[in-house]
């Protein structure tokens, strides 16, 4: 009844129970999988809004309703910033990874400056429709939904800092191993909030507008 | 309104010189002790000139060893103020019966009763399971260190943060009083208008994010960090229960986190997620806690299962039985416990199929945790059992709990439950699988891993006596509650109409007594261990003939846990090394790469713990000031990228050296 | 005054109650199959493999054994497959939404009276129940025939409690803004004890009532006396009723507002406030 098949080979031959060499975990060899179980962390907070405003999304209380405050050109425009941006990011990790500091630091800019194009359409909408009287305090259905959009805008305006961070970072001390880790996981950040819009674009814009 | 008081709001927000309960002798003599205690201790620590070495060595450590042990020193200190919550809470309702009032009017006995839930799951058992994992797990794969040794000290400064802002709200303002999981409306700004709940969420959220990063870490630590040859099905069941429990974690907590936060925007900002007018729903916050709340119980419970197993296996003298029926166990309750967070409310009327799905898929978790019972037993079966203070606990833990595990099935049939939901049956329920399980296991646990962490053993008469006093303390206060649960007594109330109930609360009151007696013999035993410590070290660094890698270093370990990588072929890896002629290299050592001590972690938690204060008093600017710094420290802190160093090879060849003389000299 | 010395929950004297119980016992009885053998292995194998024991069998690397491991997922699984058979039945047929089909055993709800309707509403820190066919109510204070199904309607007003009268059935919550419902009956005579079993805030711990199960006869006498105690509840009065109170005192209103219990339920018991069921959703 016993097993004790483990070991194999080794077992017969004299066991190594250690090695002597010091073998690298290298520094930060985890990163890469830490920051992506983070990511599917912030994932989940995002679950928990897109699931609050699937349970609210209809609870007008007689205020305004989706058709009467989304202006899908203006979306579609502010998407279009956003996805241009995360192309942007990749040419940038191309030219990371190609060692060239100068392109890099161009293609960053070119991205922040979508971010922030996507920022400020973000702003605006939010502003014209408090103006119009549709407040987050108006209805649950706009709390739910200021509060997503809100919580990913905010996810973009943390992204920003840390690309300005990392661009300055960089100008330090060029393209070293750190920097390009730290690039790549700003890029799986930016990415990760790409997808998390077209969620939020198709679930709530154009579902919004099926309503 | 003067110009003068909306200068001094401007300055302090809502804080007042109200908010200190100078009117209640209660507060002012403990916080007097407190004061007193605080200003000892401070002292102490002056007078002994011990601030650089506590700076140095422990608050901007990035050793898993000495995180780990703030850790259940965090949870020790938080457990005595938990306990004298319920202690008060015993009091109150063995003497609250017709005209007498008890010693405790609703504002306050309110707050301790949220305060005694909040406290002993989030900086009791929290920081107890968290300290265990985060001592264990990378001696037991092997490692060095976690994979993020500074977001390690990081988050367990934001878990501190989080227990001394419930703390202050002792002295400063209230708590909650709103029951220990803030249900809306009641936790909402129209029916808690004070400072209470913002202290309750703020206190979440900050240690919520040290949980969640700490999560992240073990994770990441067990699947990219094993010593070579530890397969998964070779990786001790501690560390498999640890993984499972830090995936519930990652996957939970954000849920907290995201619920938490759509009830501050209700208080602070006035949307309406959870507000009954217009078109809130506060049954979405019902179910979303639950979300959270349900895996948070297998968080608490799968290390402590891996601890007993553990435990068990070491002290049979004999290799677990069922090792993969066990990690298939341990697999099928962490998805398990996602399907079955409705239970808590069967009584919202969701209707009978919705019940019965979520009565049915709770009992089902109960075939696993059966299996793991069973597993236990055989381990027990055909073994030289050993009734060291760590297996006693563990026996202990297999009679109590499965009797909570009993009622709690009872609770998971809904009609049962209709007429048990939230009564003192429901209360002795989980405190019976919470004391009788968590508890247990954390101090099977402290025993257990104490040697390795200190280098000496716990003194083993005071643990008995602590033992028994627990053990006989727990089934005099719980098992009342069962049956008062029966006679249709709910929880929570302050005072009773019905004298013939008395008898049953003064029987628990004794055993609440009896429980604390456990502890100050838990003390004490501490106390006289470090007293005699030459008598009871361990130089051997395996005083239990241990069977995981733990055991193969000394006691304490060095800093750098092992000196050389071990190789692993067997689940049992020390005892597969010993076993078959392991020899300690004791030459040709070299340099270790180690990561370095950083002030960032605790900085930035202060700072953060400033952020919450301002928030839940609403002082704008400091607010303000807070996050800005935080910001700001957070950037800083990542323009260091000198974060490591290497201990040479002498130092690690003299520290080898002597460990090998000290096992030499025994012979 | 009321005496909870006997268990309750054990021995209630409502139908409904009682099946529930019997599903209680029956499950217990079912785990206690595999409860009492663990305990008493448990103890039995510390004893014989304590160390001292040297007669006893040592195997140091016995770890498995496919028998015994089927026999160990598959004992606590058919108890499971028993005990959720039971389950889904049981939640099935005491669902508190499905009106009752028998009043008491062998007994069928179709021979009995129409059921009595009650809507009870949760307030700050006492109940209202109102009586729509009879256009009364009462405050602290619940009264109903035996062997009459009672169907209730229940709301709160402001934060969430729970309905739980335990001789007559096991509890719902009162939510505000929504509404649950209870169907029960009561089959033996007497003054019970109910109350809220969810905390809702300062007052709650004396937020109980008396439930007086009485035969017919009596609660027409019981109607009668609250009709003729005079008392109005219309919305102003209901507003004023509503501020949080504790330990209010029973009384009744002989003419409660018909509407009075919907505008509650629907949040618009204030002049001007509209209504929830209005609003387009």
């Amino acid at each position: 009844m016993t097993t004790i098949a483990t070991g194999g080979n080794a077992r017969a031959e004299a066991p190594v129970f250690y090695r002597t060499e010091e073998h690298a975990h290298a520094a930060g060899g985890s990163t890469l999988l830490g920051f992506w179980i983070y990511l599917m962390s912030d994932c989940l907070v995002f679950a928990a809004l897109f699931a609050a405003y699937g349970v609210l999304g209809g609870s007008y209380a007689a205020g305004p309703q989706p058709k009467d405050l989304f202006e899908l050109p203006l979306v579609a425009v502010n998407t279009s910033m956003l996805l241009l941006s995360s192309i942007t990011y990749g040419f940038a990790m191309l030219t990371t990874y190609q060692g060239r500091v100068g392109a890099t630091q161009g293609w960053l800019i070119v991205t922040a400056l979508f971010g922030m194009a996507f920022v400020g359409i973000e702003l605006h909408e939010f502003a014209h429709m408090i103006h119009d009287g549709a407040t987050p305090q108006r209805s649950a259905f706009l709390s739910a939904f200021f509060t997503l959009v809100g919580t990913h805008g905010l996810h973009v305006t943390v992204g920003l800092i840390w690309m300005v961070t990392l661009m300055l970072q960089v100008g330090r001390r060029g393209l070293i191993a750190d920097n390009v880790r730290r690039l790549a996981c700003l890029s799986m950040f930016w990415h990760f909030l790409d997808v998390i819009w077209i969620g939020v674009f198709t679930f709530v814009y154009l579902g919004g507008m099926l309503r | 309104m003067t110009a003068d008081s909306t200068l001094t709001k401007m300055a302090f927000g809502r804080l007042t010189l109200q908010a200190f309960p100078v009117h209640e002798p209660l507060l002012v003599a403990t916080f007097v002790a407190v004061a007193l205690g605080g200003a000892i201790v401070l002292g102490a620590i002056s007078y002994f000139r011990l601030w650089g070495y506590l700076w140095r060595e422990w608050i901007t450590t990035i050793d898993h060893k000495r995180i780990g042990i703030m850790y259940m020193i965090l949870g020790l200190i938080m457990l005595l103020r938990g306990f004298a919550d319920a202690l008060m809470m015993r009091m109150q309702q063995a003497a609250a019966f017709g005209a007498a009032d008890g010693f405790l009017p609703a504002h306050h006995y309110d707050q301790i009763f949220t305060a005694h839930g909040v406290i002993m799951i989030f900086f009791v058992a929290m920081p107890f399971i968290t300290g265990l994992m985060n001592f264990v797990v990378p001696l037991q794969i092997g490692a060095r260190d976690v994979s993020f040794p500074f977001l390690n000290n990081f988050s367990f400064w934001m878990t501190t943060v989080g227990a001394v802002l419930v703390m202050i709200s002792l002295f400063v303002g209230e708590f909650a009083r709103t029951g220990w999981l803030a249900y809306p409306p009641l936790s909402g700004i129209a029916y808690s208008p004070d400072v209470g709940v913002d202290y309750y969420i703020w206190s979440l959220q900050i240690a919520g994010v040290g949980t969640l990063l700490s999560g992240v870490n073990l994770i990441a630590t067990i699947v990219k960090l094993r010593a070579p040859g530890m397969t998964m099905m070779r990786m001790p069941v501690f560390t498999w229960t640890a993984l499972c429990t830090n995936v519930l974690i990652v996957a939970a907590f954000p849920i907290l986190t995201a619920t938490l936060a759509l009830l501050s925007l209700d208080r602070y900002a006035g949307t309406n997620f959870f507000t009954n007018d217009f078109g809130g729903n506060s049954m979405m916050y019902v179910n979303l806690i639950w979300i959270w709340g349900h895996p948070e119980v297998y968080i608490l419970i799968l290390p402590i299962f891996g601890v007993f197993s553990e435990v068990t296996a070491t002290f049979s003298g004999k290799r677990l039985f069922g090792y993969s029926s066990m990690v298939y166990a341990t697999l099928v309750i962490t998805i398990l416990s996602y399907l079955v967070w409705l239970h808590h409310f069967f009584t919202m009327g969701s209707g009978a199929s919705v019940n019965s799905f979520f009565g049915i898929t709770t009992m089902i978790i109960s075939i696993p945790t059966g299996a793991k019972m069973f597993n236990w037993l055989f381990t027990l079966y055909r073994g030289r059992i050993r009734f060291e203070l760590p297996m006693m606990w563990t026996l202990a833990f297999m009679l109590t709990f499965v009797i909570g595990g009993m009622s709690g099935v009872l609770l998971a049939v809904p009609p049962a439950d209709f007429v048990l939901h939230n009564s003192l049956f429901l209360v002795a329920h989980f405190h019976n699988v919470i004391i009788g399980g968590v508890v247990f296991g954390v101090f099977a646990g402290i025993s257990y891993w104490f040697p390795k962490a200190f280098g000496f053993r716990l003194e083993p008469f005071w643990g008995k006596v602590s033992f028994w006093f627990w053990v006989a303390g727990f089934y005099l206060a719980f098992m009342p509650l069962y049956v008062l649960g029966l006679m249709g007594v709910t929880r929570r109330l302050r005072h009773f109409e019905d004298p013939t109930l008395q008898i049953w609360f003064v029987v628990a009151a004794a055993g609440a007594v009896l429980i604390l007696l456990g502890i100050v013999s838990f003390l004490i035993q501490i106390y006289l261990s470090i007293l005699r410590r030459d008598a009871l070290r361990d130089r051997t660094g395996d005083p239990w003939g241990g069977r995981t890698l733990e055991w193969s270093t000394s006691s304490p370990p060095p800093d750098y846990n092992f000196a050389f990588t071990p190789v692993v072929y067997d689940t049992d890896a020390w005892w597969d090394m010993k076993n078959r002629g392991f020899r300690r290299p004791v030459a040709q050592f070299n340099a270790i790469h180690m990561p370095r001590n950083t002030g960032a972690g605790f900085i930035l938690a202060a700072l953060s713990g400033i952020l919450g204060f301002a928030m839940i008093w609403r002082i704008w600017w400091l607010a303000a000031l807070g996050l800005a710094a935080l910001a700001a420290a957070a950037i800083v802190h990542s323009f260091n990228y000198r974060r490591d160093f290497h201990i040479p090879a002498d130092t690690v060849a003299r520290v080898e050296d002597q460990r090998t003389h000290l096992l030499a000299s025994q012979g | 005054m009321l005496c909870a010395c006997h268990a309750v929950v054990l021995n209630p004297s409502g139908d409904v109650g009682q099946q529930q119980r019997d599903l209680l016992l029956d499950s217990t009885w079912l785990m206690l199959i595999v409860i009492v053998p663990v305990m008493i292995m448990t103890v039995l194998f510390a004893w014989r493999y304590r160390q001292a024991n040297r007669a006893a069998r040592y195997e140091p690397d016995w770890d498995h054994s496919i028998h015994l491991e089927l026999i160990i997922w598959a004992v606590p699984l058919l108890i499971i497959i028993g005990l959720g058979g039971l389950t889904w039945e049981g939640t099935h047929l005491l669902d508190p939404y499905r009106p009752l089909d028998r009043i008491k055993p062998g007994e069928s709800a179709a021979f009995a009276a129409k059921p009595l309707r009650v809507e009870v509403v949760a307030l700050d820190w006492k109940w209202l129940f109102i009586y729509p066919e009879y256009g009364i109510a009462a405050l602290n204070e619940l009264a109903a025939p035996l062997d009459r199904p009672i169907d209730f309607r229940i709301t709160s007003a402001s934060v969430m409690n729970s309905l739980f009268i335990p001789t007559l059935a096991g509890q719902i919550y009162a939510m505000p803004g929504m509404e649950t419902r209870l169907h029960a009956v009561a089959n033996a005579a007497g003054d019970y004890q109910g109350f809220s079993a969810n905390y809702s805030g300062a007052g709650f711990s004396d937020m109980h009532f008396v439930f007086h199960a009485m035969a017919n006869r009596d609660f027409d006498r019981w109607l009668a006396r609250l009709r003729a105690g005079g008392g109005v509840l219309g919305r102003g009065d209901y507003l004023k009723l509503e501020q949080p109170s504790e330990n209010e005192p029973v009384r009744g209103f002989a003419q409660v507002d018909p509407g009075l219990y919907a505008a509650i339920l629907n949040r618009c018991v204030e002049a001007g406030k509209r209504c929830a069921n209005d609003m387009s959703r």
